[in-house]
């Protein structure tokens, strides 16, 4: 089992003919995600990897039969391309561009919430759920195996850090959700622990946080309630001054929220182990399944 | 980017809000004419730093001489580190009852948020939580008038005032809309002209970053350091620190990771570098470039090839110890992608790389300061 996407996930990609979108379509076929088409106007009928090039996203789902879209189209373009998909009745949007003016992802999640899309990002790596060969996204692909443990992290190459240490430890993976380094974001640590919570398959849970924003304190909230499953959290940003923005658009201390130790402190009075350093969550993981 | 208060004024004075039409000057013969025309004025400093009043950027005048003496004190002047070039001549306001409203962007609702005190004039963080109305707006239906009444009576605004605020609050969600902004106040909206008058009095008005290539009308406010706008020229995020240990990473998660690392052996970061997913040889050789011109006390780089090639990362590295040499300790930690290759390419070039986290930290930090932390 997994969450968000599995086997019978059915890709297009919305900027399939850009460097990225060419790159990335393959390395998601590689990993054997159904990639059933993909779009730009002005290009329909050509292939990128043996997929199609369709004109439209109503064309990419009525004749590929799509029902999710990872999006590689520039932040300029990324409202209408949203609009487009959601219009189109996909169900999984994944948002990889960044620097999407807020303004724009807060009408891209309205009208999503209103057509019951799930988006993901923007500004994120994406989604893979290794034991389904489902990928949306532009991980590496060999630093996943297949296993009990859910990943939900805001940062892309310290969730490779923390997935492969854990992969090497024999630890795989359900699935690894990327929510994306922006302040306004589809899919949040609630909403994965939620799934993840639910999900059969998967065992423990990973967390893998910033400073910045109150969503590790929510989170925290929330495991109090409804997570009797193992969590397990890295938080990084502990050495951050405040008021500077670290990379992420959301990852600022502003007065004195968004804190370190304010998201360490409602972890772990929610029961949530916190590593110090990346690569002991895996160690921490381990104990937590015994 | 914040802007200036004369330019958030003109932003909110075009969409209909009554600003009291101060005038902006550059000289205090300008003051000194603005004052003529506007009568009993306020000569307010320009700067983007809070608190201007209480370190002397704003001065009253009562006459056109005195404006231009009060506006030839303060242009020139240091305010907590910005150089004031402008003053805004605006009018003295009697004020009877001063309110405060803005509009912000809510990440957590994924909605504009509307926030309104009768308890104005001071900062909104001060005022407690039961005396602010919130109110969210659906961003696809915009703002409705009735949303805006409801507020205008939660903070004690009855008839022609309950109309003007409404005009006032259109005006502003309007502006915030057209100029993408992130944050949108008044503070004090000033009760003045015997009750029966609103006024903005300050206004704040901050543009999104990401929104700035819609909007090239603005002037572009940096506020980095030298280096740091050497850095983000070159598309690569950076910020500035004050230790003596250069770091730079790809990825904004795993810079910051670095640093915490580094700093739990007792290393202290000189700064912070994203050196970004997937970057070419050439902004990578650049950067480091940048990073060595600081004369740190050692370098660390700590990559974890993703869509990052370590053996890229490799290249420039050797390509600006070729061009320029090295002349301070280097310490590389590198896995993933062709890391094989990249640590072998290091090592012919006589840099030692690593393949553990820890263990590189604990080397660098040993390389800076002679002893371990």
């Amino acid at each position: 089992m997994a969450v968000i996407i599995n086997k019978d996930t059915r890709v297009v990609v919305q900027g399939i003919t850009g460097s990225q979108g060419q790159f990335h379509t393959g390395q998601m076929l590689a990993f054997g995600t159904q990639v059933v088409g993909g779009v730009n106007f002005d290009k329909a009928g050509q292939e990128v990897h043996g997929v199609p090039v369709y004109a439209t996203m109503s064309e990419a789902v009525e004749r590929g039969g799509a029902n999710a879209s990872i999006m590689f189209v520039p932040a300029p373009g990324a409202k209408d391309a949203a609009y487009e998909a959601i219009h189109a009745g996909i169900k999984v949007l994944v948002l990889i561009p960044e620097h999407v003016p807020t303004q724009e992802t807060m009408e891209i999640m309205q009208y999503a919430r209103q057509h019951g899309c799930r988006v993901v990002g923007p500004n994120t790596f994406g989604l893979i759920s290794p034991g389904e060969n489902a990928k949306m996204g532009i991980m590496p692909n060999h630093i996943y195996k297949p296993g009990p443990v859910g990943i939900v992290a805001r940062s892309g190459t310290l969730s490779y850090e923390i997935a492969f240490t854990l992969s090497n430890n024999n630890l795989g993976q359900t699935t690894v959700i990327g929510m994306g380094g922006d302040r306004v974001i589809g899919t949040n640590f609630v909403d994965a622990l939620e799934l993840f919570n639910a999900d059969d398959a998967t065992e423990a849970i990973v967390m893998v946080g910033e400073i910045g924003g109150i969503q590790e304190e929510l989170a925290a909230e929330y495991i109090k309630q409804h997570v009797r499953k193992p969590v397990v959290a890295y938080l990084a940003g502990k050495a951050a001054p405040a008021g500077k923005r670290m990379g992420h658009a959301g990852a600022i201390i502003e007065g004195n929220r968004g804190t370190y130790q304010s998201k360490v402190d409602a972890l772990s009075a929610a029961g949530v182990k916190v590593a110090a350093l990346p690569w002991e969550v895996a160690e921490l993981v381990k104990e937590s399944l015994k | 980017m914040k802007l200036y208060e004369y330019l958030a004024k003109q932003m909110l004075a075009e969409h209909g809000v009554p600003t009291g039409g101060g005038i902006v000057c550059e000289t205090p013969e300008q003051a000194e004419a603005a004052a003529r025309k506007i009568g009993p004025c306020a000569v307010k400093a320009q700067v983007l730093v809070g608190g201007r009043g209480k370190a002397g950027g704003i001065k009253l005048a009562n006459t056109p001489a005195e404006a231009k003496a009060r506006a030839s004190e303060i242009l020139g002047m240091n305010l907590k580190g910005y150089t004031v070039d402008k003053v805004l001549i605006d009018p003295q306001l009697t004020i009877e009852k001063e309110f405060y409203v803005s509009i912000t962007l809510d990440g957590m609702a994924k909605l504009p948020l509307i926030m309104a005190s009768a308890a104005g004039g001071v900062e909104i963080e001060s005022v407690p939580h039961d005396q602010i109305v919130f109110a969210h707006v659906d961003i696809t239906t915009g703002l409705l008038p009735f949303q805006c009444r409801e507020i205008a009576r939660k903070i004690g605004l009855t008839g022609d005032l309950a109309k003007q605020f409404v005009k006032v609050l259109t005006g502003m969600y309007n502006a915030f809309r057209k100029y993408d902004a992130e944050l949108v106040e008044i503070n004090p909206l000033a009760l003045t002209d015997n009750g029966t008058r609103l006024v903005a009095a300050d206004g704040r008005f901050n543009v999104e970053d990401d929104a700035l290539f819609r909007h090239p009308e603005f002037p572009t406010v940096d506020e980095g350091t030298e280096l740091e706008k050497k850095v983000k020229a070159i598309g690569l995020a950076f910020v500035q620190l004050d230790g003596d240990i250069a770091v730079m990473a790809n990825g904004a998660g795993m810079a910051m990771g670095t640093l915490d690392v580094l700093s739990h052996y007792g290393g202290r970061p000189a700064n912070f570098l994203d050196a970004g997913g997937g970057s070419g040889v050439e902004p990578t050789a650049q950067a480091f470039d940048a990073l060595l011109a600081t004369s740190p006390k050692a370098i660390f780089v700590n990559i974890f090839g993703g869509i990052t090639r370590c053996d890229l990362v490799s290249e420039a590295i050797i390509q600006v110890k070729q061009s320029k040499g090295i002349n301070v300790p280097l310490v590389v930690r590198m896995v993933g992608t062709n890391d094989v290759r990249g640590r072998e390419m290091l090592a012919e070039s006589g840099i030692e790389a690593y393949t553990e986290m820890g263990e590189a930290a604990r080397a660098v930090v040993k390389a800076a300061y002679g002893k371990e932390a």
